[in-house]
């Protein structure tokens, strides 16, 4: 049961630090709510509008490229987490997959794939 | 430690939950989302069957099946942006201009 | 904490795939430089790509390798559909220099996509691991999901590609639990491993389920009936080029894992898979053939010809052995060199705005264009397998392969099934010769990249029809490393 205990221990940790960010600043901060303030958060996205509104279409192509850079770290951790034992090696492999995927951005930048409109 | 057999079940579960559901839904996104979770089935049998086994080739080949379900999403996404910006709704009902 | 030792890097074995990724990465740079105008140029550089690595896969003749733990072997079996791929996609990019540009298409990720797909198929070739069948597979079809759309204002394009994308991942999702499934019965995903595995254990139900999806996921991506259903759509609706690509390319690729899956990784169950293989290699042509004959749109007619001509190469798959295995190995070098040149004439005739798709626009080429209508209906004859063009000695070697094997009623079928056949292409045929045209039309002039992709592939009907011996001792030698 040792390796469920260490992830209880996670999960404890992780509630105690959500608890205590939330908890405090009820405690001791000054709440003056603007309407602003009120709102609830979007992600920049106006909130008021029927329920099943629409997404701008722009967000799906962000979400695409986010996907492709996000998805890198799949690769990236266990390397890092071997980046001594792994030695030279380890580093030219890891520099090879970067830059072929630098040259994937530089892609999409130069092709305008990142402008908004 | 949870037996095999358990993994393997529910593996097989949400496998079957994602093929009806590619057969039964209309929207090509949550055709999509049902094929993502066959994958995920898959992920979950080879992960197991590693276990088994006492190799490293299972867990090494779920890494590269997520990497290529994300590429996967990416490409799905993309069609999906470049129809809906052609007619502005979307059904697979709607994807009927070719018929035999 | 000791240190992991550096493995073996031998990138020998991967060098011709290597040059056309290399190429490809190339092509989407200089995509982003002036001019912006014209893409012509990044044709060209895409063709001397897949040139060099023609080159490098005839000067590796005989002398192959493997790598990265026998996952990659570059054994004659996968020259031979190196030379194959290579071959389709450089007379691919040589018509879509034409054809594209003419749609007002041409574009450097067209080009890019192309050679990382062909990419993906000449690893799909080499490919002895199952992982690596599943990573090649995937970026073949990624790519062409995104090529059959290539023509974003067009309604069928958007919708070719999302069935194409749908039907194929969906394919993908099977292909990957039955891959999981013979990982867990057998423990490995190497087939060098799997046999030893399969051979020395009692029958394992896991591992036959597994076979039985790994067989769905294939059967989607060949195009054989019942998994057929995606071929007609896409073919129609994705750009023609990219549709000849889709019919020779990736079907020889994926011919070529199954080959070698089911000849070298599973001999020693084939007695369990040829009663499943009969059965689909005979419902495959037939419905295939019947279909077709009520098409009257000329790209979906071929598409359900196609599903026809897979199911003549699972023929040879039932007769098995080396004979079955080289006897298919010959029908796709004929039927590549056939399809590309009749998708090519296909290209050549449609006009912006003016596609020339439907049978009855075919009427009165004969006078019209007798070049062309020459072209395209040895092509055709070809397809039929009327001698001495390559599609006749393909299917003489492959119904004979079957009945030599003691599959005498599945070679009746099949050739049962060429006669129908010869209906539906006969038909165009007769329109081009004998039917007035319905109304004035431009002139075709093909260009020369367009004109060349012709005559390229006519030459090698012609070839393989004349003096075919040469080539099927080659075919022969290709499948010996497979038997050992």
């Amino acid at each position: 049961m040792t390796e469920y205990g260490t992830m209880l221990m996670v999960f404890a940790f992780a509630a105690v630090v959500a608890g205590a960010l939330l908890g405090l600043p009820r405690l001791l901060a000054p709440r003056r709510l603007t309407p602003v303030k009120a709102e609830p958060f979007e992600c920049g996205k106006d909130p008021l509008g029927i329920a099943e509104g629409r997404f701008a279409i722009k967000f799906a192509t962000v979400a695409i490229f986010f996907i492709i850079i996000d998805i890198e770290l799949l690769f990236v951790w266990p390397w890092a987490m071997l980046y001594r034992r792994l030695g030279w090696f380890g580093f030219i492999e890891m520099m090879v997959f970067m830059a072929i995927l630098m040259v994937g951005f530089l892609y999409i930048w130069r092709k305008g794939g990142l402008e908004w409109e | 430690m949870i037996p095999e057999a358990y993994y393997l079940a529910l593996s097989a579960v949400l496998f079957t939950i994602g093929v009806v559901g590619v057969v039964i839904r209309r929207n090509p996104l949550v055709i999509f989302m049902s094929i993502e979770l066959a994958l995920n089935a898959a992920n979950l049998a080879l992960v197991a069957f590693g276990q088994r086994h006492g190799s490293p080739e299972g867990q090494v080949l779920v890494f590269f099946v997520m990497a290529v379900a994300a590429a996967e999403v990416a490409v799905g996404l993309a069609i999906i942006v470049a129809i809906f910006r052609l007619r502005q709704r979307l059904s697979v009902d709607d994807l009927s201009l070719m018929r035999w | 904490m000791s240190p992991i030792p550096a493995p073996p890097v031998v990138l020998g074995p991967l060098l011709p795939s290597l040059i056309v990724v290399g190429t490809a990465i190339v092509v989407l740079l200089l995509d982003l430089l002036p001019p912006r105008a014209s893409k012509a140029h990044l044709g060209t550089v895409a063709l001397a790509g897949l040139v060099g690595a023609l080159l490098a896969t005839l000067r590796t003749w005989g002398s192959g390798g493997r790598a990265f733990h026998d996952m990659i072997v570059l054994d004659d079996y996968a020259l031979f559909f190196h030379i194959v791929i290579c071959y389709a996609a450089a007379l691919i990019v040589l018509l879509s220099m034409d054809y594209l540009r003419r749609a007002g298409a041409e574009s450097g990720e067209g080009y890019g996509l192309i050679l990382f797909s062909t990419a993906g198929m000449m690893v799909l070739a080499s490919a002895n691991d199952l992982i690596v069948v599943f990573l090649a597979i995937e970026l073949m079809s990624l790519s062409l999901y995104v090529l059959a759309g290539l023509f974003k204002r067009r309604r069928e394009a958007g919708e070719a590609s999302m069935k194409y994308f749908l039907l194929g991942v969906f394919a993908s999702a099977f292909l990957l639990y039955g891959i999981a499934l013979v990982y867990g019965a057998t423990g490995t995903t190497n087939f060098d491993r799997i046999v030893v595995a399969v051979g020395a254990g009692p029958r394992d139900r896991l591992f036959l389920i597994g076979l039985g999806m790994l067989m769905v996921g294939f059967g989607f991506k060949i195009s054989s009936v019942p998994f057929h259903m995606w071929a007609p759509d896409v073919y129609q609706g994705a750009p023609t080029s990219v549709t000849a690509l889709i019919a020779t390319g990736s079907k020889a690729a994926v011919f070529a894992a199954l080959i070698r899956l089911l000849v070298a990784g599973l001999r020693t169950i084939q007695p369990d898979s040829t009663a499943l293989l009969w059965a689909l290699a005979a419902l495959t042509m037939t419905v295939g053939n019947v279909v077709a004959i009520a098409q009257s749109n000329l790209k979906r007619m071929l598409a359900y010809s196609s599903i026809a001509h897979v199911g003549y190469m699972l023929v040879g798959l039932v007769a098995g052995g080396a004979p079955g295995a080289g006897a298919v190995l010959f029908y796709l070098l004929a039927y590549t060199f056939t399809t590309v040149g009749t998708f090519g004439v296909i290209a050549l005739c449609e006009r912006a705005g003016q596609e020339a798709v439907e049978v009855r626009d075919y009427a009165g080429l004969g006078r019209r264009h007798p070049l062309l209508a020459l072209t395209l209906g040895l092509f055709l004859l070809s397809l039929i397998g009327i001698p001495p063009l390559a599609g006749f000695v393909g299917k003489f070697y492959l119904f004979g392969s079957a009945v030599r094997a003691g599959y005498v009623w599945l070679a009746v079928i099949a050739v049962l099934n060429s006669a129908v056949a010869a209906y539906y292409y006969l038909r165009v045929i007769v329109y081009m010769y004998m039917q007035e045209p319905e109304a004035a039309s431009a002139s075709l002039a093909p260009s020369f990249a367009g004109g060349l992709a012709l005559a390229i592939a006519l030459i090698g009907i012609v070839l393989l029809g004349v003096m075919p011996a040469p080539f099927a001792d080659l075919a022969q030698a290709a499948v010996a490393p497979l038997i050992r």
